[in-house]
C-alpha cells in the first residue's frame, strides 16, 4: 500500500530538526509546533510592515526546514518585544521568545541581515557584563558614531539636553561585586556552550 | 506602613532621574517604604534575553538571589521600570517552570556563592502595588492639590500588562489601571486607545524609521484627544517619546509638542509637592507650563463644579429618528389598551 505524503521525507526531517533547534534555544517552552497559521501574530504586530516575513510566515518557513532563509530574515530583529502577539495567540505560543531564539542562532552564525541590531545589543551586553550596570552615554555615543554619524548633528541638542537636565552620567557606574558577577557569567557561558 | 524590597534599575539613575526623584517624594504620603537591594546589577533589559539564555537569566537571577537573602517578613520585590519588572518576573517564572533552566542558572549562581529557589521572591510592579496594597482611598486622602482640569493621556506601555507571566490582569489591551489612579488624583483622563501600544523600544537606536513612526502614532493620537501631556510608568517609554520627538517631527514634518511625565510626578504634585522637587522640568518638551496652567484654573473649576446647578437632563433631539417611547400618562395608556 502506498501512503501519500504531504512533503518528501527529507523536507519533513529538515523541518523537524530546525524546529527542535529553535525550541532548544528558547528560554521557556515555545509551543511552536502548535502553530495553526492563523496570522493573529502578524495582524497584531506594530512593526510587521518593516518585516520581510510576518511571524506566521516565518513559522511556516521553520517547519518547512528553510533554515538559511529564516536565519537571514530581518523579522526577529524588527520584533519590539511588545507581546501583543503572545497574549493573542490562540495556541499560546511564546512568540517573542521564539524570535529571541532565532536571533540567538543568527547571531552565533553571523547570518543576520544587518549588523546594526546585533552590534547595539552586543555592546549593551558587553557593558552590562563588565560594569554590572548599563552605561547609557557610552552605549549611545559609540552607536551613533559607528552606525548613524549623519544623525549626530540632529542628536546634539538632545545630548546637550540630557546633560543640562542632569539625566545622564558621564562615567559608568560599577557594582561592588564585579568579580562575583563575572564568575557567575563565566560559568553560565560554559553551561550555555555545553548545551 | 508596608515595606518592600526595591530594585531601581539602571535608568532610574540616569535618564529616568525624575522617576526616582518623584518616587522618593510620594513614599511618605503613601505610607510605604522601599528598601533598595544591595549591590544589584543590570537586568539586561530586552537586549540580553534576546540573544542568550543561561547567562542572561543568571544575570537577572543574581538580583533575585540577593533579594531572597534580604527578605525578612515576606516582602515583595518591587520594580518601577517595566523592563526590569518583566525580566525579574520572567526569570522567576521560567526557573519555576523549566527544571533544566533552573539547574543551569543555579549552577552558574553557585560559582558566585549564590542560590535562588524560584517562587521565593514575589516580583511586582510599582503601579500594581500602589493600586492593590495602598488603595485608591488612601491615594485620594493624600491629595492636597487636585489635578482638576489637567487633561492627560494614560500611557501604560507594553511590558506591565503583557505578557503578564503572573496573571495579574484579564485585560491585556485596554487595562484601566493607570486611568483610575490618575482620576483619583483629580486629573481629567482621556480615553486613550493606544494606552498599551509600543513606544518602539530600542528601534529609535537600530531602525529609526520604525521607532519614529510608532512615536508619531502615540503622540498624534494624544494630541487629537486634546491631552496636554502623556503619563507613563516606564523610563524607556518616557525617553523615547520625550527625547526623540524632535527627530520624529523632522522626519514627518510635524510640529508636535507633547510633554510626557511619570505617574509618580503627577502624584507628587497632587500630594502638594513643588513640581520642581518631583523632577518636572527635566523633560525636553517641558510639562511645567501645561501643569501650572491647569493648577491655576483648578480652584475655579472646582468651585464652578460645586456651585453649578445639576445639569438638566438632555432633551431628545427633535431632528432625530423617532424612538419607541413610553406612554405619557398612565390613563392614556390604559384607554389605549382597552381599545
Amino acid at each position: 500500500m502506498v501512503v501519500a505524503q504531504v512533503s518528501p521525507p527529507e523536507v519533513a526531517d529538515a523541518g523537524v530538526r530546525f524546529l527542535d533547534e529553535v525550541n532548544s534555544k528558547t528560554a521557556g517552552v515555545s509551543r511552536l509546533e502548535m502553530c495553526i497559521q492563523c496570522g493573529s501574530c502578524g495582524g497584531s504586530c506594530p512593526s510587521a510592515s518593516a518585516m520581510d516575513h510576518t511571524p506566521r510566515g516565518l513559522f511556516a518557513l521553520i517547519r518547512a526546514g528553510k533554515r538559511a532563509e529564516v536565519l537571514r530574515s530581518n523579522t526577529p530583529w524588527m520584533c519590539l518585544s511588545c507581546y501583543h502577539c503572545v497574549v493573542r495567540c490562540p495556541q499560546e505560543i511564546e512568540i517573542t521568545d521564539v524570535m529571541y531564539a532565532i536571533k540567538t542562532i543568527a547571531e552565533e552564525e553571523h547570518t543576520y541581515p544587518s549588523n546594526v541590531g546585533p552590534d547595539f545589543t552586543g555592546v549593551f551586553i558587553g557593558q552590562a557584563r563588565h560594569f554590572g550596570r548599563s552605561w547609557e552615554l557610552g552605549l549611545t555615543a559609540r552607536h551613533y558614531l559607528r552606525h548613524f554619524p549623519l544623525r549626530l548633528p540632529g542628536m546634539t541638542p538632545m545630548a546637550l539636553g540630557l546633560f543640562r537636565h542632569g539625566r545622564i552620567g558621564i562615567l559608568p557606574h560599577r557594582i561592588e561585586q564585579r568579580k562575583q558577577l563575572q564568575a557567575i557569567l563565566k560559568r553560565a557561558d560554559e553551561l550555555e556552550r555545553a548545551r | 506602613m508596608s515595606s518592600y524590597l526595591y530594585y531601581p534599575g539602571c535608568s532610574m539613575e540616569g535618564s529616568g532621574r525624575s522617576y526616582r526623584e518623584s518616587l522618593a517624594g510620594v513614599l511618605e504620603p503613601l505610607d510605604i517604604t522601599l528598601e533598595e537591594i544591595n549591590d544589584w546589577n543590570c537586568c539586561g533589559a530586552t537586549e540580553y534575553v534576546s540573544l542568550s539564555t543561561t547567562p542572561a537569566y543568571a544575570m537577572i537571577a543574581r538580583n533575585l538571589a540577593i533579594a531572597a537573602g534580604e527578605k525578612k517578613n515576606g516582602e515583595s520585590l518591587v520594580a518601577a521600570c517595566s523592563a526590569c519588572y518583566l525580566n525579574l518576573a520572567k526569570a522567576d517564572h521560567y526557573m519555576g517552570k523549566q527544571p533544566a533552566l533552573n539547574a543551569r542558572v543555579n549552577d552558574a549562581l553557585g560559582a558566585g556563592g549564590l542560590h535562588y529557589d524560584p517562587g521565593t521572591v514575589r516580583v511586582r510592579h510599582l503601579l500594581e502595588v500602589i493600586l492593590t496594597d495602598v488603595g485608591l482611598d488612601k491615594v485620594r486622602a493624600a491629595v492636597k492639590q487636585p489635578l482638576t482640569g489637567l487633561k492627560v493621556a494614560p500611557y501604560l506601555g507594553c511590558m506591565v500588562p503583557r505578557p503578564d507571566v503572573n496573571g495579574m490582569t484579564a485585560d491585556h489591551d485596554q487595562p484601566k489601571s493607570l486611568d483610575v489612579l490618575l482620576r483619583a488624583l483629580g486629573a481629567d483622563v482621556v480615553d486613550y486607545p493606544l494606552r498599551t501600544e509600543c513606544c518602539g523600544g530600542h528601534m529609535t537606536q537600530i531602525a529609526p524609521k520604525v521607532g519614529l513612526e510608532l512615536i508619531r502614532r502615540l503622540v498624534s493620537e494624544a494630541e487629537r484627544l486634546e491631552a496636554v501631556m502623556m503619563v507613563t510608568v516606564c523610563p524607556m517609554c518616557q525617553i523615547n517619546i520625550d527625547a526623540y520627538q524632535g527627530e520624529m517631527n523632522a522626519m514627518f514634518h510635524t510640529k508636535h509638542k507633547m510633554p510626557i511625565v511619570f505617574f509618580t510626578q503627577l502624584m507628587g504634585v497632587a500630594f502638594g509637592l513643588e513640581p520642581k522637587k518631583v523632577g518636572v522640568g527635566r523633560e525636553y518638551t517641558n510639562a511645567s507650563k501645561a501643569l501650572a496652567k491647569a493648577l491655576k484654573a483648578a480652584p475655579e473649576l472646582a468651585l464652578a463644579a460645586a456651585s453649578a446647578p445639576p445639569a438638566p437632563r438632555a432633551r431628545p433631539d427633535k431632528r432625530a429618528l423617532p424612538m419607541p417611547t413610553m406612554p405619557q400618562t398612565p390613563g392614556m395608556a390604559d384607554s389605549e389598551v382597552q381599545e
